[in-house]
């Protein structure tokens, strides 16, 4: 049952070989073996998982048939769920229980999944390791001395470590991505306003974007299903006909172009990353998929222009902490001011302040042209590439990061060199187009490696029938860290 | 240019974060390790490029406008840090 896809959890649990309450069980059980190594969660409730799966069992007895119903999913801290503790990773929302559901959460209950607990994460999402989270770094299955990835390392850590059938992230600049490469799971961005943002803590507004981590194209196609729709409490949210994601699962690839970006095989990819990645795309030659030559010309720029965008919004987004409606509060203090200043410096960790100062400064009078009005201009030039590309080929795929997972503490110390993980799929987030990482082999000791493949806008049915089509060829993603 | 002392101190002062000496130096360096590498930007020609601030060009959604929240001040504010009479307390701002 532990490494069951959900599809075939649903079926378990539709001819009652388990029930919703014992399956719970079962992966509490593995939360209370695994996760005090792990630190995977942040919150787990074991009364309120096992009433919502008592509530889903009498459902399924009603002859319910939604797919999900009944299925345990683990929720990255950073949605607000009503009754849970919700601490986006940060000290300053230590104390805070959400009032209300994020619409992911809505939408997930609504499905008769039950709540599994809520998922470490790097404070605000700012992070590519998990290892900012006030709540200690989370610890990669795969070899316990490396990071998981970030900043859905919690929600990676626990799908992979079969803590949980499957997960949801978020993802800013690689937050879904890179932590599914790193711990040889599979993850999606969706394109930016499928998912409403409502009670999604905000990071970076125009780039924000939630989406699942879970063992297969498969699974992610029926969580996405649960997933997206219009909500009208997000400014941003989309409103488009409903899909089915799973629908075109089965098409054979004949014919499929894939750009193979040169940009993202040159320097500063590792060669096992590269080996693995190359193997991948020649599977998918041998899947009747045509390699085409395509250039990104731009993309060495995104990280430049992520870390002033990103951080400009942080600091507008993140003025909302200061110790007066929710949260932290500074024991004593002067007056407003001073008290401002202590909850903030008190509340919030390094990476978060270090973030608020560029967004901060960015934005200060005298700089707006220089830096971000320039990293939205880049930001263009970026989306201008894609849709270049687009015109030859269907997909771009390439490696998710340069190198596969690094030790615990090796790049604490050096943001540069923390940002620079993020280099292949920040890209995505800029454009806002659908990204996602497929498990394609190991790499220097024996840790996996992702391949990232990017689509058009609104093209997620076809990534997953591309990485469905591929994980029916391999068996990457069927295995599982020895715990 | 890099950041001067000063600079570091005004940004965390604009940004209502608290910073001790210790850390404005260390702080100091790292911002400059990341304005260096954001600095690449500056090399390229973006004359006559359309700023792009959002993944989708459409305008925003209008609502019509109309009351569709309901009074859930309680709830909001069982997690303040301070509230009386259903009033956020603060130090006070006006002597």
């Amino acid at each position: 049952m532990l490494n069951a896809s959900l599809k075939e959890l649903a079926g378990a649990l539709a001819q009652k070989k388990i029930s919703s309450v014992e399956l719970t069980q079962l992966f509490l059980n593995r939360i209370e073996k695994l996760n005090p190594a792990l630190n995977a969660f942040i919150t787990v409730d074991a009364q309120k998982s096992l009433a919502q799966a008592r509530a889903a069992d009498e459902r399924i007895a009603k002859g319910g048939t939604q797919p999900l119903a009944g299925i345990p999913v683990a929720h990255k801290d950073i949605f607000v769920t009503k009754g849970w503790l919700t601490t986006c990773g940060s000290k300053i929302l230590s104390n805070f229980t959400g009032p209300y559901d994020a619409n992911v959460i809505e939408r997930f209950n609504g499905a008769g999944a039950v709540t599994l607990g809520k998922t470490n994460m790097d404070e605000f999402a700012m992070g590519s390791s998990t290892e900012t989270s006030f709540y200690g770094p989370v610890r990669n299955p795969w070899g316990q001395a490396y990071v998981p990835g970030g900043s859905s390392g919690g929600s990676a850590a626990a799908v992979a470590a079969r803590m949980a059938p499957a997960a949801t992230g978020t993802d800013t600049g690689g937050s879904i991505r890179q932590p599914a490469a790193l711990s040889g799971l599979s993850g999606l961005k969706p394109t930016y306003g499928l998912v409403s943002r409502y009670g999604m803590i905000a990071f970076a507004s125009s780039l924000d974007q939630g989406g699942p981590i879970a063992k297969s194209a498969e699974d992610l196609a029926l969580l996405l299903n649960v997933m997206a729709g219009f909500d009208a409490r997000d400014s941003t949210s989309v409103e488009r006909a409903r899909e089915d994601y799973a629908r075109d699962l089965e098409k054979p690839l004949a014919g499929l172009r894939i750009g193979v970006p040169k940009e993202h095989f040159g320097e500063g990819l590792a060669a096992d990353v590269g080996k693995a990645v190359e193997a991948a795309l020649a599977q998918l030659e041998k899947l009747g998929a045509k390699r085409v030559p395509i250039g990104l010309p731009s993309s060495g720029l995104s990280v430049p222009a992520y870390y002033v965008i990103a951080p400009a919004e942080a600091s507008s987004n993140l003025s909302r902490y200061d110790g007066v409606r929710y949260g932290h509060r500074a024991k004593e203090y002067r007056d407003l001011a001073d008290m401002y200043r202590k909850t903030r410096a008190e509340g919030f960790g390094a990476e978060v302040r270090r973030r608020i100062l560029i967004g901060t400064y960015v934005l200060s009078h005298g700089y707006y042209d220089a830096y971000y009005l320039k990293a939205q201009k880049i930001r263009r030039l970026i989306a201008n590439d894609f849709a270049e590309a687009f015109k030859l080929c269907d997909l771009v795929v390439g490696p998710t990061t340069p190198t596969v997972a690094f030790k615990i503490g090796a790049k604490a110390a050096d943001p540069v060199q923390m940002y620079l993980n993020d280099l292949y799929t920040i890209p995505a987030n800029l454009a806002g187009l659908p990204g996602m990482s497929i498990p394609c082999g190991f790499g220097k000791d024996n840790l996996p490696v992702g391949l990232h493949i990017v689509g058009n806008y609104f093209t997620e049915a076809k990534m997953l029938n591309v990485a469905h089509q591929y994980q029916k060829a391999t068996d990457w993603h069927k295995r599982e860290p020895d715990l | 240019m890099p950041l001067s002392l000063d600079e570091v101190r005004r940004i965390a002062e604009l940004a209502r974060i608290g910073i001790s000496d210790a850390e404005t130096r260390a702080v100091q360096g790292q911002l400059n390790d990341i304005f260096e590498l954001i600095g690449r930007m500056q090399k390229v020609d973006t004359e006559g490029v359309e700023p792009m601030s959002h993944a989708h060009g459409s305008a925003l959604r209008l609502r019509e406008d109309k009351v569709t929240e309901g009074d859930q001040r309680e709830q909001f504010q069982s997690v303040a840090p301070q509230v009386e009479a259903g009033l956020y307390l603060v130090p006070k701002v006006i002597e």
